[in-house]
Order: structure tokens, then sequence, then C-alpha cells
């Protein structure tokens, strides 16, 4: 086996590790800082990934393949877990019979979100064990041996990223790889059938099973003690932990690697063989709270610090108990729409009409900056259509005829269809108008396929596409019009004022690729290596 | 005593930042040391600010630079030299499109690996490992363009 020593990020560490612990299937939904972690499985030696709709529809994927008996990483970022959590709760109730470990990313600081939520709470509130790496090399080893706890105790594995690690390249040195369990299906009918009478007794085993693993996790867990000073005590996890080892080189620190369930009775003791201890967590007071639950002696949080990444500066401040005001870094160049993106027109065109538009996520999100400012909401994945439709419902009719939904064609498929078959029951009085801006791909993340563009995560065709309007008419939209927004503006400008107008369902698809995977594709064609 | 060099590059996206930081980083890779790099892209990748870090020495830690703290900061523009500046730590050196002939560039889009080439005149290592990256990084049809525009960075 080869211990050649590499380069990587911490996204490409994960795929590497997931490739050695030996998985049948990858799968997830794009979303930022997570995505490369399934391109680049894509990419190794027999491996099989696969884009899925959403996470909901990615993590039921995986809980098959481990129902079935083998290995698989479910990818997404923390919003997406969000879309998960149904599944989640249960099939930790369930377990797995086949490795399952869920690839969690993380954004404190919001590089590319819409909220900086912490996903440890998640593993608390499912009771799904949660480990979190610090490096590169941690995320290859971690992501190896959440597969081994997973099957170990036979529950799904959280592998809790952040953008600081899925991003940052440090050097990795691969150790043995293992093959791939075969599949092989055993029923078992109590065990996997969740009605109240087989979820009672499963909620107990997996309470049984927590406590053995937090039994593990004291013993011999993945969390380090490094230095040996009496003094100044310092717990902290994943990359937050290389800022305080930084930060306070002579202090003892306690590296948790596996933050849920907590190692308490090692935290404890570490606690108690220093004079003054200090908890630093990037996000939540996740471990500040369990700790001082359980009696630990430990200094009182600081709140200033929830807000926003860490480095190695403000872990001094907190080190010194500095609550002062920080300084705010200069504002830079926000970023914008692409030079000749079609969603430029689509937006210039909305503005001028004077729509009130109920937004979505995705590159025209940046819609709402200068010089467009023309989105009234964003909140979620597939919002902009149940939003427009709780507006349009109880506005008075002059303002409620104004209500466009506008939302990508990724964006559609992940979780707009609902909200249209909402539109189609639970009809407003005076209709609604919904914008599907569809450039062909999932352009905010990297231009991933998805299944309107009738391609698989590696570009090439596949057997079917779905098509956005064909599902729009089956679903009984009343109108749709598909058009060129670049091309036929006057055409767009009067779907627009005829739909706002008019009491019918209208969906108009402004239809016209994404600049970027046009040359993605472009280079495809010519036989040149995409990233 | 462990020695680590803090680089800090910073640019709009677009302008090949985590490319040059690439190159960089293959440069001390290869040569034994420890090395982190740290960006943040995605939203911030559409024509916005971004920047990217890169520290090596023995062992690196943290794979931040935190503000005052960059040995070197390399900016794509003049324009961007005001919102970085707080990065530099004192007596850091500031690398910019004016310390050589830019109006030179064959390709604008090779300012980049030019910036490069100016910073190589302050850091121990030979031509030939910076172009031993260079060429690891692109693609062969973008050697030359890429070798002529880093030969300019540094003067030479």
């Amino acid at each position: 086996m080869s211990s050649e020593r590499k380069l990587m990020s911490g996204n490409e560490a994960v795929a590497l590790g997931t490739k050695h612990a030996g998985c049948a299937l990858g799968v997830g939904y794009p979303g930022t800082p997570s995505t490369e972690i399934l391109e680049n499985y894509a990419k190794l030696e027999d491996c099989k990934a696969q884009w899925a709709p959403n996470e909901k529809v990615a993590l039921e994927v995986g809980i098959g393949v481990a129902f079935a008996g083998t290995r698989t990483i479910i990818t997404m970022k923390h919003v997406g877990l969000n879309v998960a959590a149904d599944p989640l709760f249960t099939v930790a109730y369930t377990g797995v019979t086949g490795g399952m470990v869920l690839a969690v990313a993380d954004d404190p600081g919001m590089a590319s979100s819409q909220n900086e939520q912490d996903s440890r709470n998640y593993a608390r509130a499912a009771g799904v064990p949660l480990l979190e790496p610090a490096d590169s090399q941690e995320a290859y080893d971690m992501t190896k041996l959440a597969f081994e706890i997973s099957e170990r105790w036979g529950q799904p594995v959280i592998l809790r990223l952040s953008t600081r690690v899925c991003h940052s390249k440090t050097i990795v040195i691969p150790s043995e790889s293992k093959p791939v369990p075969q599949a092989d299906y055993v029923r078992d009918i109590s065990g996997r059938v969740m009605i109240p009478a087989y979820a009672r007794p499963a909620h107990k085993r997996m309470r049984a099973k927590l406590a053995e693993i937090e039994e593990w996790n004291n013993a011999e867990g993945p969390n380090p003690i490094i230095g040996n000073s009496t003094k100044l005590g310092i717990i902290a996890n994943g990359v937050t932990a290389l800022h305080a080892q930084e930060a306070a080189p002579d202090a003892k620190v306690m590296k948790l690697g596996m933050v849920y369930p907590l190692p308490m009775k090692a935290i404890l003791e570490f606690i108690d063989s220093v004079d003054d201890c200090i908890i630093i967590e990037e996000s939540d007071p996740f471990i500040q709270t369990e700790v001082q639950a359980a009696g630990g002696k430990v200094r009182p949080r600081l709140e200033r610090y929830r807000y926003g990444e860490l480095d190695v500066i403000r872990v001094k401040r907190i080190i010194d108990g500095d609550d002062s005001e920080e300084a705010a870094p200069p504002r830079g160049k926000p970023p914008q729409l692409c030079d000749g993106c079609p969603h430029r027109a689509s937006f210039k065109l909305l503005k001028n009409i004077g729509c009130t538009i109920t937004g979505d996520i995705g590159c025209y999100t940046l819609g709402v900056l200068p010089p467009f400012e023309t989105m009234d909401t964003c909140i979620c994945m597939g919002g902009s259509i149940g939003i427009g439709l709780g507006m349009r419902h109880v506005l008075p009719e002059e303002q409620a005829r104004k209500v466009v939904s506008v939302i990508g064609d990724g964006t559609f498929m992940h979780s707009g269809l609902t909200g249209v078959a909402d539109m189609i029951c639970n009809r407003p009085k005076y209709g609604h108008v919904i914008v599907i801006l569809d450039n062909g791909t999932t352009a905010m993340t990297g231009l991933q396929e998805h299944p309107g563009t009738g391609k698989t995560l590696d570009h090439q065709p596949a057997e079917k596409t779905v098509s956005i309007e064909a599902t729009c008419e089956a679903m009984g939209v009343d109108k749709v019009v598909v058009l060129d927004p670049s091309r036929e503006m006057e055409r767009f400008e009067q779907a627009v004022r005829d739909a706002l107008a008019s009491d019918d369902l209208t969906v108009i698809i402004a239809r016209r690729p994404c600049i970027l995977a046009v040359a993605r594709d472009a280079k495809i064609k010519r036989g040149e290596k995409v990233r | 005593m462990n020695k680590v060099t803090n680089v800090k590059f910073a640019g709009l996206g677009g302008q090949g930042i985590l490319t040059c930081t690439d190159i960089l980083g293959r440069v001390v890779f290869d040569m034994g040391n420890d090395v982190k790099k740290a960006e943040v892209h995605g939203m911030s990748q559409r024509g916005g600010s971004i920047t990217s870090d890169l520290r090596f020495g023995d062992k690196v830690l943290s794979p931040m630079i935190s503000a005052g703290q960059a040995d070197f900061l390399v900016v794509m523009g003049e324009d961007l030299v005001e919102a970085n500046q707080y990065f530099l730590k004192d007596g850091g050196m500031l690398v910019k499109p004016s310390d050589f002939e830019v109006d030179q560039l064959t390709n604008k889009r090779t300012l980049n690996v030019a910036l490069l080439g100016a910073l190589s005149k302050h850091m121990p290592f030979s031509v030939e490992q910076w172009m031993d990256a260079v060429r690891a990084q692109l693609p062969e049809r973008l050697h030359e363009v890429n070798e002529a525009a880093f030969m300019l960075g540094r003067g030479e």
C-alpha cells in the first residue's frame, strides 16, 4: 500500500477515505462547501456516485444501500441536513446493516449560505454519533473510522466538516484500503418498519448503543491530549483545536474528534487536571452546554464568538477574556451575476414591470444585489413557490397580482415540484405566476447535473430527461410558456404582463443555458479535462 | 524554532487566485515542508473578492492567516491594496502588478503567474522549482505563455 504524502483538500481526503473504506455507492446533493466530495469520489477508480434531486432523496437512497448490507456515503451542506432530517431521525432508530456515513459541511461565517446553523445539534437531536476532523489527514482517517463505528454498532454516523476543513489543502498520508462488502438483503421487518409498536423498542436500542459508543469514546475515542500544563486547559474541536494550539502553545489542549456522544468522563478528568479550563468552539455552545450540565467547571462562554469563523487571533482574544468590540474587516467587492448571464435580462424585465419577487436559492439569488435589487424574499430551497402562494392568498388584489415566484431549474427539481402541486390544489383567487430561470445546470455550486438536464454526475447522457414543461402541464398548470430571455424580450414581457393580469396559474420557463456550462461542455467535447 | 511563512493572495473571482496559490503550494510541498492552504469559494467565486492563504514551514497548525500576520501579500490589482493591507504584518512584503512591466504581458490571464514571478525574487526557491510547479498545475498548451509571464514578473 502506498504511503506517499499528498496535498489534498478536506473534500478530496473524504473522497479517498471513502474509497479506501470500501463504499458501494456515494450519493448526495451539491452544496458549498460539500460539493467536491462526491465529484472527487466519482473520479476515483471503481467508485460509483450519483446526484439525487435533493438531500432527503439522497439519504433515502443511502438508507437502501445500507439496509442491503453494504457501505454508502451521503454528502450535503448544513442546510441540506434540514431537508434530510425526516429520514435521519428514523434511520437512527432502525440502525443500518452496512456502514453509513453522512458527510455534512457547515459554513460558519456564511461564505455562501443563508444561515450558519450548527449540525452538531442534529447529532444530539437525532441521536447520531458525530465525528469532526480538523484537517485533511483527519478527514481521511475519520471517514474510515466513521464507517467502522457505523458497522460496529449498526448506526449511521455524521462526519461534520466546515468550510475551512473542506476547502483547505493539507498533507495526507493514506493507509490501507478495504474491499467493498457484498450487498445481501436480509429481511428484518420489526427492525425496519417504524410503526409505533416497533419504534418504541427501537428507540431504547438506539439509546443503549449510544451509551456504549460514549464508553468507547471515553476509553479509546479520537480525542488526543496535547501538552502537559497544569495551569491552562483548552477543550476544542475540529479546526478550532488547531487555532487553539497555535494561539496558546503552552496550554494543555484536549482535541475532541468525536463530539457526540461526548467523552464526558474523559472531559471531566481533563478539567480536574488543570487550574483553569476553557472551551473553545465555533458556532453554538454545544460542548459548553453539555459540560456545564455535567457539572464541569469551565469558564463561561463569551457570546460574541458564536458569530462567524474563529481564527488564531480571535481564539487569543477568547483566552484573554477579551469581550471588546472587534474591528470589522474592510468591505470587499460582493459577488455578481456573470457578464452575459441570461438571468440579467430576466431580472431587468421583472424589475421594470414592478413585480414582488419571492426568490430562491441559486446564482439568481445574486439578483438581490445592485443593480437589480429585485428579490423580496429568500429563505430556503424551493421556498419561493410556497411563500409566493401565501402572499397571493392574503394580500389585497392590487398587491397580490404583483407576486411572482422566481426559481431556478435545479432548485425546481430539488423542492419546487411540491410547491406546484400545492398551487394546483390550493389555488389562490387571482392565480399565481412562477418564473423558472432555466439555465440547464446547477450553476451556483459549480455546474452540476440534475434530473432536468438529462445528464448524470459525470455529465454523460442519462436514459431520460425530466421535462419541466411537461411536468407542469401534467400537474395541472393552466398555462406554460417557454421562451429565451435574451432573444425574446418582448414575448417575455408580454407573457409576464398577461399572467399577472389573469387569474390563471402560469409557469413561464425562461430558458437559456448558463454561459459557464456552455464553455464547460465545449471542453468536454474537445476531450479536455474539466474539474 | 518552528518558522512558518504566511503568504496571502487577494483578488477577484476568476483572476486565477486559487491556481497561483496551488503553484506556490506545489513548490513548498515538493521541498518537503508542511503546507496548509485555505480558501473560500462558492458564491464568492462569481466576480466578488476572494482571498487564499498559504502557510508553510516545519509544522503548520491553523490553516488561516489572521489580520496582521502575512509575511507576503500578493494582490491582483492596485485597487485591491487598500482593502487587504490589514493582513500584512509590520515589515511584510507587498507584491502588486506595478512591481513589473505589466503591459508587456502577452496574455492578461497570466497576471497571476507573473505575480508569482515577482514574489519569487523574495523567496529561496530556484526558477526550475517554480517552473516544475507551473507545469504540474497547468495544462500543456498554457505552459509557454505562463513561463514567459513568470519570467516577466521576475524581471529576467
